[in-house]
């Protein structure tokens, strides 16, 4: 598997690609795949806060329900409708199914998360366990 | 430390786990057992493709983790008859029945399915996770009646193939005239070479299919299971986990034991009464379940659909429109062939009416759903 060097990576198994004071965030290709069939993604609206580790929202599989949480703070700007209809293009292709945009509040933050080689690492590591 | 030993219970394995591994199946614990939840996208798999493969064309599951029990003997009926509330007498040879065993008061050690396998031979398959309870509770329930009682949960692989072309498919793989076994009837064929196989056309999947018992050693295993999906590949075969299982059973109403049975819910909550023959003999649990019916129920089994956004899940609370709980999610999924979000849930009788609406609590917020008949899905009368 691997993952895009263009963006950090949460080891929550969120990925946020930053472009200028925003971002775009999704869940990575791993988490789509524990998951399985994705039927269910719920999203905060245009305009929520989001801090920084919280929850922002859920995405459901057939058979579990799993936490979304911020990989930074922000403001939420755009959410990927799209979504709400065909919740399975998070499985088809996890890296370009953003959910959300957000306006960052710190971006700052950024630099305390996984680049894509350590990301890498960690998913290793979880599944030697 | 004190120098008693505690034994760690060993994850249990079926014979098929290294396939299933090799298959790049999806893992999980289940009552004790290691079983495949899913197998990978890669190779046509995971839930919705495996519930479809079922509902549509076939798919094979390893559910070796249930377990059986023999019990032969002159009066090997009267101890099923006095174990069980299904009327065993009614079974011709090569028959079987869903039946339940239950506690004194009415309430369930486990559901089972009785076949009637000769004149005194009676077989009875068992949950994974109630095995060593089930085959304690038959045995010291028996004691009295002259018949053997053997748990033969080990010496079997039993494999389900499930869905409209399961009998085509089984068929390739045998010499016994499958067209000739109805729903719940058994025969015995050679399988893949193997003399003498118990062949059941039963399962836990609201359609078509069979379920074969064979030796349990892991080359057969193996073999009879890798022969099965190649044979299969021209249905369209797919090799399906508990996921799938548990959707497909959802869909059809199909009880699972701890979830919409249990031993503190008895027989007329749960809405088994047709499977429970009051007017036979006496059996276990019969004079608590004569007392409850005169009694009005204090909960009853509903299916519920979900209006508004939102998947009901095990254990959410169920609430009435002021918000009140009234009762619980006793199984609840998205249902893949439906395409609908559906549940099973206890909740008193006077909130059980067709059409009626409920709410069930998601993540704080009671979110919609109606009462609606079940079983979800009917398998469609093949000609």
């Amino acid at each position: 598997m691997s993952y895009p060097a263009d963006r950090k990576y949460t080891k929550q198994h969120e990925w946020i690609q930053v472009n200028g004071n925003s971002a775009a965030v999704g869940i990575t290709d791993h988490a789509q795949e524990e998951l399985g069939d994705i039927v269910f993604v719920q999203l905060p609206k245009v305009g929520a806060e989001l801090s920084a580790g919280k929850t922002f929202g859920s995405v459901e599989s057939v058979k579990a329900v799993s936490d979304l949480f911020a990989p930074v703070s922000g403001t939420v700007s755009e959410v990927n409708e799209e979504l709400a209809t065909s919740p399975e293009k998070v499985n088809k292709d996890a890296h370009g199914a953003w959910m959300l945009k957000i306006n960052l509040k710190n971006p700052g933050e950024i630099d305390g998360l996984l680049s894509a080689a350590d990301y890498e690492k960690f998913v290793a590591e979880e599944a030697g366990h | 430390m004190s120098a008693v030993e505690v034994t760690v219970p060993a994850v249990r394995k079926t014979a098929l786990n290294a396939v299933h591994r090799q298959m790049g199946a999806k893992m999980v614990d289940f009552n004790g057992w290691e079983m495949p939840v899913e197998y990978p996208a890669s190779i046509g798999c995971g839930i919705i493709s495996e519930h479809m493969a079922v509902r549509t064309a076939v798919g094979v599951f390893d559910v070796s983790h249930m377990g059986d029990i023999r019990l032969a003997g002159p009066q090997a009926l009267a101890a099923v008859q006095h174990i069980s509330m299904n009327d065993a007498s009614r079974l011709a040879i090569g028959q079987a029945q869903y039946s339940a065993l239950l506690y004194p008061q009415g309430t369930f050690v486990d559901d089972v399915v009785v076949h009637r396998l000769g004149e005194d031979e009676y077989f009875l398959v068992i949950n994974a996770g109630t095995r060593e309870k089930d085959f304690n509770w038959v045995r010291d329930s028996t004691r009295e009646f002259d018949c053997a009682v053997e748990n033969l949960s080990d010496d079997f692989t039993q494999i389900a193939i499930q869905g409209p072309k399961a009998v085509n498919l089984l068929q390739k793989l045998t010499d016994a005239d499958l067209s000739a076994v109805k729903f719940y009837w058994v025969t015995r064929g050679t399988v893949c070479g193997l003399k003498n196989i118990l062949i059941a056309r039963t399962g836990y999947t609201a359609e078509d299919g069979f379920e074969i018992y064979i030796p349990s050693d892991e080359a057969t295993s193996a073999r009879v299971w890798n022969e099965i999906l190649s044979t299969g590949k021209e249905f369209c075969a797919v090799p399906c986990g508990l996921g799938a299982r548990n959707t497909l059973r959802l869909e059809g109403k199909l009880p699972l034991y701890g979830h919409e049975i249990s031993d503190t819910i008895n027989v007329w909550e749960a809405g088994l009464d047709r499977f429970c023959k009051m007017e036979k003999s006496e059996f276990i649990g019969r004079e608590a379940l004569e007392k409850e019916k005169s009694e009005s129920l204090k909960r009853t089994l509903v299916g519920l659909e979900m209006v508004e956004r939102g998947i009901a899940r095990d254990g959410y609370k169920v609430l009435n429109d002021a918000g009140q709980e009234i009762g619980y999610v006793t199984s609840g999924s998205p249902a893949p062939f439906l395409k609908k979000n559906i549940a099973l849930a206890y909740v008193p009788p006077e909130s059980a009416e067709i059409g009626g609406t409920l709410k069930v609590e998601i993540r704080g917020q009671g979110v919609a759903a109606r009462v609606v008949p079940t079983p979800f899905y009917k398998r469609p009368k093949r000609a």
